[in-house]
This record gives C-alpha cells, structure tokens and sequence, in this order.
C-alpha cells in the first residue's frame, strides 16, 4: 500500500501531569477528507496542534509521504504544505481579500528593490481562486476581509491553502456559528479542494456536517485513536456517537465491520 | 449613480472628516483675521510644523503595527545635545556628531522593540521608561542647562536639513522637502510594499501574520528604530533651524504626534493607517495652535480645542467604522 501523505506514530504529548495524547496513531491519505471525532478533552485539538508546529510533541514521529519531519513552528508545518485553518484567526479583517491570500508571499513588481506589490496580479488571481473554491457571488478581491460572512471568510482562507498548494488544510470548526446554507457553501469547498489534489482533516462538533463531507472518520477518546476506519456511508450516527462517548472494544470492530447499529 | 457611488467612497475614506475639519479650520480662522493666510504666517507655521511632522510620519506606521512611542519626544531634545555636546568638547565635526545621535537614536529604537517584542511588554510601559531615560540623560549631561549652539551657518549639515530660499514671498525650509519626501517615501511604503503590507497585518492580526511567515517582531522592531531616528533627526533640524539645543525641548511632544495621528485617522489599536490622514491631522494641530494665537484666543487655552478636536474626531471615526461594519 502507498505510503498516506501525513503518518502520525505513537504522538504523546503532556503539559505536566496531564497526558494529552497517549500513544496515538492517525494518517491521512492523498486526496483524501478525513473527520477527526472526540468529546471535549479526547485529544483532538492537541493532535492538530502538533501536527500544525503550534506545539511541540513529547515523543512519537511525524511522516510527510514516508518521510520524517519535525514541525517546530507553524511556518515549517506550513513549509511542509500543511495549513490549518482556524475559525477566525487566520485572516487579517483589515486587509483586502487579495492582500489576505498572498500575505507574507506577495508577488513583487519588477525593479524588486522598490519592494511594490503587484496588486495587480493579485486581484486577477485572487477572482478565479474564489471562483475556483465556488464563491459564486461577485465579490471584489479588494473588499476587506471585515465585510465578509463567516462562510465567505473560511472560503478565503480555503481558498488561500489551495492556492500555495498546502498538501494537508486542517479545518477546524469550519462551521460554527454558520447558518444552513452558509455550512453547505463550506462544505462544498472542502469538496473542491480535495477534488482539486489536497487532503483534509475536518474538526467539527456537529457530526452531521462530518457525515456530510468527509471520506474516513477517526474517533479519539482520552487522548488515544479508538477508531481510525469509520466509513461514514457504512456507519451511522448514532453509532459514531456511541464510540465517542466510549464503546467497549468490541462492539466498535463490530459496528464498523458490520455496518449496522449494535445494542 | 456614478458620481453618487464616488461621493460616497469618498465620504467612506478615513481621511474625508480630517480633511473637511481642516477646510473648516481655515476658513474660520482666515475669516476673523486676513492676515491668517498670508505669506509670512505660512511660511512660520509650515517651519516647525513639519519638524514635528517627520515624527508622526513615522509614528503613523509604528501605530499601525499595533505599537507606539513615548520616547520620541524626549530624543528630539537629547539628540541636538549630544550632537553639539560632541562637537562642542571638539571630539567631533558637527557632521560626526549628527550621525551619532541619529546611531545612538537608532540604537534607542532597537532596545523599545526589543523590550517590546522580545520580554513582551507593552509599548506604553517601555517607551514611558525610554522617555524618562533619555530625558533624564540629556538633563544629567547638561546640567539642565541648553547647549552652546554655534551658528551653523556655512555647514554644508545645515544648508542640507535647513537651508532656507525664498519663492516669491514665501520663505522655505530645505526641512519642508524632507518631509515630503518622508511622507511620499512611508505613504508608498504603506500602501504599496510589500512591508506595508505586513506593517497592517502586523497590527491586525499579528498571530495570523506570523502563520504566514511574516515576521512580525522583525517588522516592529524595524519600525522602532525609524520612530527613534526620525525623532532624533527633527530635533536636529529644529535646533539647526533655532540656533538651540535645550534638553527640556520636545517635551509633550510625543501626545501632540499620536493626537496627529489618531485624528487623521490611524487606529491606535493598531491594522489600519494613513499618511494622507497624518499630514492632514498635522496640518489640523499646527494650524489651530497657529490660528487661535492670531484669532486673540490665550495660548493657554490651546489644550481645550485640541482636547475637544480629538474627542470630535474619535467620535466620527468610529461613528465610520461602525457604519462601514455595518455594510452601508
């Protein structure tokens, strides 16, 4: 089997007494969206931080297509096309749509020494990668981000990830506090991206919107993968649910394999 | 509806409100006293006014970074002491002596960032303590008394920085093309760099700029260092232009620089500045702290108007930002 774009082994991580994660295993394959599922405090954002370089592990291996990394910092994970897209820190509301996707690569106008933007090509750029994620209103690329819908602002950010071509976009809680239809704008965004080559980790409390999006479920409980092979058109919610606030063992292989409610 | 909608962007700018109070400000003034516009008073109050000037060009895009400084206007009067006092003890020329105040400003401005973006304290308690510092060495060094100023006349330093010419009646500072050649320079800056860029970002959302790479202490530092050495090269200029060089001067001036700034539209939360706004805003000050004094108004009554011009200000800025929030 080809090796996943993103393998995780063994990741502990303690913030003192408190032992975080334990010993978790998770992977991502290419082109790929997969769900990432817990209570509150199973270990979820802590995984995603260390893969996004936002903390450091206390023990285990990260592979990026079999190779091994170490992810200091968020620039290196973004270095190592992983982007992790949060619900509003990502973007600067004072910037334009278009200073916001190129911000910290902005193409420069010859002479470089004048150090000019090229604004220019931004906007142009900046008008088919909304298309492109499918903002399907007409937005000017030089609207400030302060103006925009929550759903428009995660389009932006999603849009920004496929552009520099980020191999992993981590997604977290892209859909809170968004309404029915600005949920399924999100949701089709995802689609694009995968559809168009990058992979996806979806962190969402309602597991609807998972259900919805994602090809693979991963369930973590108490800082550990209970469950890494839910397949969510096998599987049903309530099943899902069960393993997140704790199954034995057992009836999670069986609700799995089975693909049916077990009692 | 073209016009319409060009009025209206132009209404949405922030530096439409400082612009129709200065229009104001004029045509009041010039109205109770014709002698508001002539050239001998233009040519004074444009002399200092761009001095000060130079300081809150560069305080425009330290405000922007989400940082500000308190200490500028304590190296605007330690700068022309140490520079006399260096050449005064005849250790240096009078050239020397200007490009170590502007190192030492420099270095000045590299410890303020560095306190501020490395230990992580608020530019308010680190540059208040620069500002006492500073102050209290230019007084300690001198004794509290102003320097020997030399007349600078025939130093190619002067005629540089404050060489003066007459066009037609009206008597010119070479300082006046300084400061314009510092506003276009940080107005480009600005708006169409690349650091400008990362300068608004830095101050609106400086978690999200780093993410991206930027290096947002770098950039805060950066703009440290320009706030310290701008001060440091008005204080020259001003005591080049004065023949003085006391270190009680500059003081207070840090507040009149960030009340330019803040009315002429610069967000002291930092992510959004102008420099359009900012020579407006020092146009605003000057002009009534001129006009008053010619009006018959007493001097000291000057706080009250610029207190209440700020206040005003404040009110219709975020007046704007509420309506433009609000998408209308």
């Amino acid at each position: 089997m080809a090796e996943p774009l993103i393998r995780m082994t063994n990741i502990r991580k303690s913030y003192g007494r408190v032992q975080a994660l334990e010993d978790a295993n998770f992977h991502v394959n290419e082109r790929e969206i997969v769900g990432l599922l817990g209570d509150n405090g199973a270990g979820k954002s802590t995984l995603i931080k260390v893969l996004s370089g936002a903390v450091p592990l206390t023990s285990g291996d990260i592979f990026i297509r079999g190779k091994k990394v170490s992810l200091r910092s968020t620039s290196d994970a973004i270095a190592h096309g992983i982007e992790t897209i949060y619900q509003d820190s990502a973007l600067v509301t004072q910037l334009s749509i278009a200073r916001n996707l190129f911000l910290g690569r902005e193409p420069i106008k010859p002479p470089r020494f004048l150090n000019r933007m090229d604004q220019d090509a931004m906007n142009t750029v900046a008008r088919d990668l909304l298309k492109q994620v499918g903002i399907t209103k007409n937005i000017p690329p030089t609207t400030p981000i302060g103006s925009l819908s929550g759903g428009e602002r995660q389009a932006v950010a999603i849009a920004r990830a496929m552009h520099f071509d980020s191999d992993l976009i981590i997604l977290d809680e892209p859909t809170n506090n968004l309404g029915v239809a600005e949920t399924q704008g999100v949701l089709s965004f995802v689609r694009n991206a995968r559809d168009s080559g990058h992979s996806c980790i979806f962190i969402a409390h309602n597991i609807h919107h998972v259900f919805q999006v994602v090809d693979r479920i991963v369930v973590m409980r108490r800082g550990k993968v209970v469950a890494d092979d839910i397949d969510p058109k096998k599987t049903s919610v309530a099943d899902v649910e069960r393993i997140i606030t704790g199954m034995s063992d057992k009836e999670i292989r069986d609700a799995i394999t089975d693909g049916k409610p077990s009692h | 509806m073209e016009n319409h909608s060009l009025v209206q962007r132009l209404i949405a700018r922030p530096e439409f409100g400082p612009f129709v109070l200065l229009v104001v400000e004029i045509a009041v003034f010039w109205s109770f006293n014709h002698d508001f516009l002539s050239p001998q008073n233009i040519s004074n109050t444009l002399a200092f006014t761009v001095e000060l000037g130079l300081i809150a060009l560069a305080m425009t895009l330290l405000m922007t970074s989400g940082e500000f400084d308190l200490s500028v206007g304590s190296l605007f009067g330690f700068s022309p002491v140490l520079m006399w006092t260096l050449f005064n003890s005849g250790l240096t020329s009078l050239e020397v002596g200007f490009v170590a105040a502007l190192l030492v400003a420099a270095f000045i401005g590299l410890v303020n960032g560095w306190f501020v973006t490395q230990l992580k304290i608020p530019s308010f308690l680190v540059t208040l303590g620069m500002l006492l510092v500073v102050r209290g060495t230019a007084l300690f060094v001198t004794d509290g008394f102003p320097q020997r100023t030399w007349s600078a006349e025939g130093s190619w330093l002067a005629e540089v920085l404050v060489g003066d010419f007459f066009i037609g009646p009206f008597r010119i500072y070479m300082s006046l093309f300084w400061f314009i050649a510092a506003a276009i320079a940080l107005g480009y800056v600005l708006t169409q760099s690349r650091t400008g860029n990362w300068i608004q970002a830095a101050g609106g959302n400086p978690s999200a700029a780093r993410a991206r790479g930027v290096n947002v202490s770098g950039v805060k530092i950066g703009l440290f260092v320009l706030s310290s050495v701008m001060a440091s090269l008005a204080g020259v200029i001003s005591s080049l232009r004065t023949s003085a060089a006391n270190p009680n001067s500059g003081t207070g001036y840090e507040l009149e620089v960030i009340a330019m700034v803040v009315i002429g539209g610069t967000a002291l939360t930092g992510g959004r500045g102008t420099i359009i706004g900012t020579v407006l805003g020092i146009l605003i000050l000057r002009v009534m702290r001129n006009g008053i004094v010619l009006i018959g108004v007493p001097g000291l009554a000057y706080n009250i108007f610029i207190g209440a011009i700020i206040l005003g200000m404040m009110a219709l800025h975020s007046w704007l930002e509420r309506r433009h929030q609000a998408g209308t």
